[in-house]
C-alpha cells in the first residue's frame, strides 16, 4: 500500500512536533530548562497557533488580515470570564475540565466575531480587506476599554462604561479581565497545537481546501468551476478566528489579568510577521517562526539597552535573506537536492 | 618530619586563604536588586526615569562603603507577558529582591508570581490597589490611586477651590481610571458639583472636544488624572480657546514644568498633589538632582524619585533585617515582609514613609501650586 | 449652531493634518504598491530634526523645516535603497514586514538618540488666531497655514504627477511596471524619487502635526500614521485628492463623533464609519474601481 505523499509529510510533521514536546517536557521535568525559557512555554504555544491560524486566512485562502489580535482577545477575555463563571456558577472544580470548556467558549465566541466581521469584510479585496481588518481589531480594542463584567453568587452581570456592578469585577474597563485562577499549562498548548494542525492540514487536503486555494489563485477561474467563493473564504476566515479565540484562551489564562491593551495592532503584526517570515503558506515555517522571533528578544537582552534596535535590524536583514534570490537557489538547493513541484503550498497573498 | 610540618603549614595557610577568601567574598557579594520596568515602547519615559532614578541610589549607597549594590535591569516593554520574561531573567541572574516593576499591568502580573515564589517587590511607582491586593509580598513606595482621587477631592472642597468641576481622563489607562472613580465618588459626598466628563485614549493628540465641553458646562475646575504629556497639550489647547480655569492634577502631572520646551507660562497656577518636586530647597533633593542630571542631561521626575526611594528602602530594610549578598530569596523575602510590617521608617526624596500590612504607603501628599514656573507648597 | 461650527474648524484642521500625512502614503502605495508603514516615523524624525534645529542651533523656521525635508528625503531614499529595493521582486507582504522592521528600527533609535522623554515643539506657526461670535469660535493661524500648506501640497502634486516627465513616469510605473521599463522608463529612479517625494512630505507634515498638538516623542508617529493610513484608504488609495477629501473627513467625523457620541468610544466610531464606506465603495470614495481581466 502506498500512502498519499501529503499524508506521509502529515505524519512526519505531527512526528516532529510530538518529539519537541517530550523534549521540552522531559527537559522540564528534569529542570535543566532556563528559568526563561520554562516562562515562555505557554505563550510559544499561542504563537505557533496564532500563526498557523493566520497563515490559513493569508496563505491558504490570500486574504490579507491585519487584525488577527481581535480574535485572540475575544477568545482571552470569554476564557477568562466563563472560567470564572465555570467554577462559580456551576461549581466545575476540576481545573482541566473548565481549562477545555474555556478554550471552547473562547474559540465559539471568537468564531461568532468571524463570522460578524467576514460577512461584510470578505466582500472586499486585497488591501482594503487589511485595513477594515485593521479598523475591527481596533474597534473591539476600544470597546473593551469601556466594557465591565461581574460575577454575583454564580451569575454574571455586564455594563457598558459603567464599573458599578453587583458582586466581583471580572471586566474592569481598560484594567483588563480579571482571571480567578491560571489554569494553562503547557502540555494544553501543546494539545492546542496538535488540534490546531489536525484542522489546519486536514482543511487544506480536503476538497474544501483545494476550493480555498483555488480561489485564491484565480479567483475567476474558481468562480466559473462552480466554487462558492464567499463560502468558502467564510471557511477559511471562521476557521482561523476559532483557532486564535482558543488560543487567546489559553493565553488569558496563563496570566493572572488580560491586559486590553495587550491585543491592539502590534500584536496582529507580530503575528503576521511571523507567518511571513516562516513563508506565506507554509505551515511549518510559521511554527519555527513564531518559535524563534518569540525567544528571539529574550536572548536579546545582553544588547540591554540597544535590544529593540538590534532586534529590528535583525528582522529587516532576515527579510532581506530570505527573499535574495542568490541566497534563496542556494538554500533550495541544500534543503531540497530534488526539487519537486510541491507549489501546492506557495502564493498567497502576495498575489 | 620537617617535611610534614611544612606541609602542614602549607594547609593551614591554604585553609586561611581560602577562608579569608570566602569571608571576604561573602563581605563583597553584593545585594543583587532587579529593576524591571518599560524601558523601549510607548511608556519608556516612566521606565528609564526609573532605571536612572535606581542608579542614581546604587551609585550613592555603593560609595558609602559598606554593602554594595548591584542593579540587575531589565526591560518589560509595559507588557505583562515580557515583564514575566524579564522578571524571570533578573531572578535567573539571582536577584533577591525587586524593585518595581514601573508600570501597573506587568507588576500585577509580577508581584502574582512573586508572591507564589516568595519573591519581595517594592514597587516603585504601580499604584493600583491590584497590585498590592491580596499579597503579602508587595509594597509600594507610591499613593494608590484611590488614595490620590479621594484626597483630590477633599482637598478642593476643603479649600473651596470651586464647586464646578469638570474631569478629563484617560480611559484607556487603569491609573487615570482608578483616580477618576474614586475622585467621582468623593466628589458626590462632599456636593461638589461635576458638569463634565470626557475621556481620551493614549495617542490621542486632539482635545478640543474635551477641553469645550468643561469650557460649555462652565466647569471652574479641571481635574487632570492624567500623566503630564497630554495634560501639557490640554493647557495649550484650554489656552488656545480663551479658556482658564483651575487645573488640577496628581501625581502624574509631576514632570509638566521640565518638559523639554514647554511654556511654563501656561502651568502657571496649576494645583497638584505630588510627593515629590525637582525644585525643592532641601539638600537631598538637590545632590540627587545634580546626579541625575549628570547620568542623563535631564532633569528628574517624580517615577526617579519613587525609584530612588525604593532602592534605599530596600537597602536600609536589608541591613536592618541582616541580609547580605548571600540571603537567599525567599530568606530575605520573609526577613524584609517583617521589617516593612514592623517599625520600619524610612525618609525618603518623596517624603517620610512607612508601611502596614496591606502594602500601601503611609506618607503625607503635598499640595503644590505652580507659580512663576515654580512650584511653591501651598499654604491657605 | 456656534459650537457645532468650531467642533467642525477643529475636525477639518485635525483632518488637514492627517491629510498631509495620507498625501504621503498614497504617493507611495500609488506607485510602488506597498504599504509603506514606516512612513508615521519618517514623520517623527521630521519632526525631530525640526525641533533640534530650532531649540538647539536656533535656526528661524522655515530654514528648519528646509533641514527636516533634506534629513528626511535622504533618509528616505536610504530607506528605500537598502530595505525595500532588494525585495522588488519579492512578495508585497515581505516588504511590508520590512517596512514594519524599518518602523521599529526608526522608533527605537530614536528613543536611544532623543530619550523617551517628551518634548515640547516650539509654536513656529503661532500669528495669532482669528476670534468670531464674541471669542466663542477660535480658528487658529496654525489651522489655517495646516489647511493652506495642504491645498498648495495638493496641487503641487497633482500639476508634478500631470505635468512634468518624472510626474508621466511615475504614472506609467503605476500602472504597468513592465511596460514602463520597456518604454525606456528606469523604474528604480522614479520609486527612488517618489520615496524622496513622500519622505519630504514626511518632513512637513510632521512638522504641521507637532504645530498643532506640540508634543513629540518617538512614538509621535504612530497613532497618527494608522489614522492618516485610514484616511487614504477611506479617500481612495493612490488617488491624490482622494488622500486629502479622506483626512479631512476623517478629522471631521472624529471630531463630531467625540463631541456628539461619546469621547470613549473616539477611535471606534472613526473606524466604523470607515468599515461602512468601503463596505457602500469598496474602492474608497475617489478610487479607481479594480477591473478584472480574465
Amino acid at each position: 500500500m502506498k500512502l498519499k505523499k501529503s499524508t506521509v509529510n502529515n505524519i512526519i510533521a505531527y512526528g516532529l512536533v510530538i518529539v519537541a514536546f517530550i523534549v521540552c517536557q522531559l527537559s522540564l521535568n528534569a529542570g535543566t530548562m532556563s528559568r526563561s525559557l520554562k516562562g515562555q512555554m505557554i505563550p510559544i504555544c499561542v504563537y505557533i497557533v496564532m500563526a498557523v491560524s493566520l497563515n490559513l486566512v493569508v496563505g491558504i485562502s490570500g486574504e490579507l488580515s491585519l487584525g488577527h489580535a481581535g480574535f485572540m482577545s475575544v477568545g482571552a477575555y470569554s476564557g477568562a470570564i466563563i472560567s470564572a463563571w465555570l467554577l462559580e456558577g456551576l461549581h466545575i472544580e476540576s481545573a482541566i475540565v473548565r481549562l477545555i470548556l474555556s478554550m471552547l467558549s473562547g474559540g465559539v465566541f471568537a468564531g461568532l466575531a468571524g463570522v460578524l466581521i467576514g460577512v461584510p469584510v470578505l466582500r472586499l479585496r486585497g488591501d482594503y480587506l487589511a485595513i477594515v481588518t485593521l479598523a475591527f481589531g481596533e474597534i473591539i480594542r476600544s470597546v473593551m476599554n469601556c466594557l465591565y463584567f461581574s460575577i454575583d453568587s454564580g451569575r454574571l452581570h455586564v455594563s457598558f462604561n459603567n464599573p458599578s456592578l453587583p458582586g466581583k469585577l471580572l471586566v474592569n474597563g481598560p484594567a483588563g479581565a480579571k482571571v480567578v485562577e491560571k489554569l494553562a499549562t503547557f502540555p494544553m498548548g501543546f494539545a492546542l497545537i496538535l488540534f490546531t494542525l489536525f484542522v489546519v492540514l486536514n482543511m487544506i487536503n480536503s476538497r474544501s481546501g483545494r476550493a480555498i486555494m483555488a480561489t485564491r489563485d484565480n479567483r475567476i477561474a474558481a468562480e466559473a468551476m462552480g466554487i462558492n467563493v464567499t463560502k468558502y473564504k467564510m471557511m477559511a476566515f471562521v476557521t482561523a478566528a476559532v483557532l486564535a479565540g482558543m488560543a487567546g484562551a489559553l493565553y488569558g489564562l496563563s496570566f493572572s489579568t488580560v491586559d486590553p491593551a495587550k491585543f491592539k495592532f502590534d500584536t496582529s503584526i507580530l503575528v503576521l510577521v511571523f507567518v511571513v517570515l516562516g513563508g506565506i503558506g507554509n505551515i511549518w515555517g510559521s511554527i519555527i517562526a513564531a518559535t524563534l522571533l518569540t525567544v528571539l528578544p529574550e536572548l536579546l537582552r545582553a544588547f540591554s539597552d540597544y535590544r529593540m534596535l538590534v532586534y529590528a535590524i535583525v528582522l529587516i536583514l532576515v527579510m532581506l535573506a530570505t527573499n535574495n534570490p542568490i541566497i534563496r537557489s542556494l538554500f533550495d538547493r541544500l534543503v531540497r537536492p530534488r526539487r519537486t513541484a510541491s507549489n501546492t503550498q506557495r502564493g498567497g497573498a502576495s498575489e | 618530619m620537617k617535611f610534614n610540618k611544612a606541609i602542614v603549614a602549607m594547609i593551614l595557610a591554604l585553609v586561611m586563604v581560602v577562608g579569608l577568601c570566602a569571608a571576604a567574598m561573602a563581605e563583597d557579594e553584593p545585594l543583587k536588586i532587579g529593576v524591571i520596568g518599560p524601558f523601549t515602547g510607548g511608556a519608556a519615559i516612566y521606565g528609564n526615569a526609573c532605571k536612572y532614578g535606581a542608579e542614581v541610589a546604587a551609585a550613592e549607597i555603593n560609595a558609602l562603603g559598606g554593602m554594595q549594590i548591584k542593579l540587575l535591569e531589565e526591560d518589560d516593554e509595559h507588557d505583562a507577558e515580557k515583564s514575566k520574561n524579564a522578571y524571570n531573567k533578573v531572578m535567573e541572574d539571582g536577584a533577591q529582591m525587586i524593585a518595581g516593576t514601573t508600570t501597573t499591568k506587568p507588576c500585577i502580573e509580577v508581584g502574582a508570581v512573586a508572591n507564589e515564589e516568595r519573591v519581595f517587590m517594592l514597587t516603585p511607582s504601580a499604584s493600583s490597589v491590584d497590585v498590592i491586593d491580596g499579597k503579602d509580598n508587595v509594597f509600594q513606595v507610591c499613593f494608590t490611586d484611590p488614595n490620590q482621587g479621594t484626597a483630590s477631592a477633599q482637598f478642593i472642597a476643603e479649600h473651596k477651590l470651586a464647586t464646578k468641576i469638570a474631569i478629563i481622563y484617560n480611559n484607556s489607562d487603569p491609573y487615570s481610571m482608578g483616580i477618576y472613580e474614586t475622585f467621582k465618588a468623593e466628589a458626590a459626598n462632599l456636593n461638589l458639583e461635576i458638569v463634565s466628563e470626557q475621556a481620551f485614549k493614549d495617542g490621542e493628540v486632539d482635545f478640543s472636544v474635551q477641553v469645550n465641553d468643561a469650557k460649555a458646562n462652565g466647569a471652574e475646575l479641571v481635574f487632570l488624572p492624567i500623566y503630564y504629556e497630554p495634560a501639557s497639550l490640554i493647557l495649550a489647547t484650554a489656552k488656545s480657546i480663551d479658556y482658564a480655569p483651575v487645573f488640577f492634577g496628581v501625581d502624574g502631572m509631576d514632570g509638566i514644568l521640565t518638559l523639554e520646551g514647554f511654556d511654563t507660562s501656561l502651568a502657571e497656577g496649576v494645583f497638584m498633589l505630588t510627593p515629590f518636586s525637582a525644585d525643592a530647597e532641601d539638600e537631598r533633593t538637590q545632590t540627587f538632582v545634580a546626579s541625575y542630571k549628570e547620568l542623563t542631561g535631564e532633569i528628574p521626575n517624580q517615577f526617579a524619585a519613587d525609584c530612588y526611594d525604593a532602592v534605599y528602602a530596600l537597602y536600609n530594610a536589608s541591613v536592618n533585617a541582616g541580609i547580605d549578598g548571600t540571603t537567599a530569596y525567599d530568606e530575605a523575602c520573609e526577613k524584609l515582609i517583617e521589617q516593612f510590617t514592623g517599625d520600619f521608617q524610612i525618609e525618603g526624596l518623596t517624603g517620610s514613609m512607612s508601611w502596614d500590612e496591606s502594602g500601601a504607603v503611609t506618607k503625607t501628599p503635598r499640595a503644590v501650586v505652580i507659580e512663576n514656573g515654580a512650584y511653591v507648597g501651598f499654604n491657605d | 449652531m456656534v459650537s457645532f461650527l468650531r467642533f467642525l474648524i477643529n475636525g477639518i484642521s485635525l483632518g488637514s493634518v492627517y491629510a498631509i500625512i495620507a498625501l504621503g502614503y498614497t504617493m507611495v502605495y500609488g506607485i510602488a504598491k506597498m504599504l509603506n508603514f514606516a512612513h508615521g516615523d519618517v514623520i517623527m524624525v521630521g519632526a525631530y530634526i525640526a525641533f533640534c534645529a530650532i531649540s538647539y542651533l536656533a535656526l528661524p523656521p522655515l530654514v528648519a523645516i528646509l533641514c527636516a525635508m533634506a534629513v528626511c528625503t535622504v533618509l528616505g531614499i536610504i530607506i528605500e535603497g537598502l530595505a525595500y529595493r532588494p525585495l522588488r521582486q519579492a512578495s508585497k507582504l515581505a516588504v511590508l514586514i520590512t517596512a514594519i522592521g524599518v518602523s521599529y528600527l526608526l522608533q527605537n533609535s530614536a528613543l536611544l538618540i532623543w530619550s523617551p522623554n517628551p518634548k515640547v515643539f516650539p509654536t513656529v506657526l503661532d500669528f495669532g488666531s482669528i476670534r468670531l461670535f464674541g471669542g466663542d469660535l477660535v480658528i487658529t493661524s496654525q489651522a489655517i497655514i495646516t489647511i493652506v500648506a495642504n491645498i498648495i501640497i495638493m496641487l503641487g502634486l497633482t500639476a508634478f504627477t500631470g505635468k512634468t516627465k518624472m510626474g508621466k513616469a511615475m504614472r506609467a510605473v503605476s500602472e504597468d511596471k513592465g511596460a514602463a521599463e520597456l518604454m525606456g522608463i528606469n523604474v528604480n529612479r522614479t520609486i527612488s524619487v517618489t520615496f524622496a517625494i513622500g519622505s519630504a512630505l514626511a518632513a512637513i507634515a510632521g512638522v504641521l502635526l507637532c504645530s498643532a498638538y506640540p508634543t513629540l516623542q518617538p512614538t509621535t508617529g504612530s497613532m497618527p500614521g494608522i489614522k492618516a493610513f485610514t484616511a487614504a484608504v477611506f479617500g481612495g488609495i493612490g488617488s491624490i485628492p482622494g488622500a486629502m477629501i479622506g483626512g479631512l473627513l476623517l478629522g471631521i467625523i472624529e471630531i463630531l463623533g467625540k463631541a456628539y457620541i461619546s469621547t470613549e468610544l473616539g477611535d471606534a466610531i472613526v473606524f466604523a464609519v470607515l468599515i461602512v464606506v468601503l463596505l457602500f465603495k469598496p474602492a474608497g470614495l475617489l478610487g479607481k474601481p479594480m477591473r478584472e481581466k480574465v
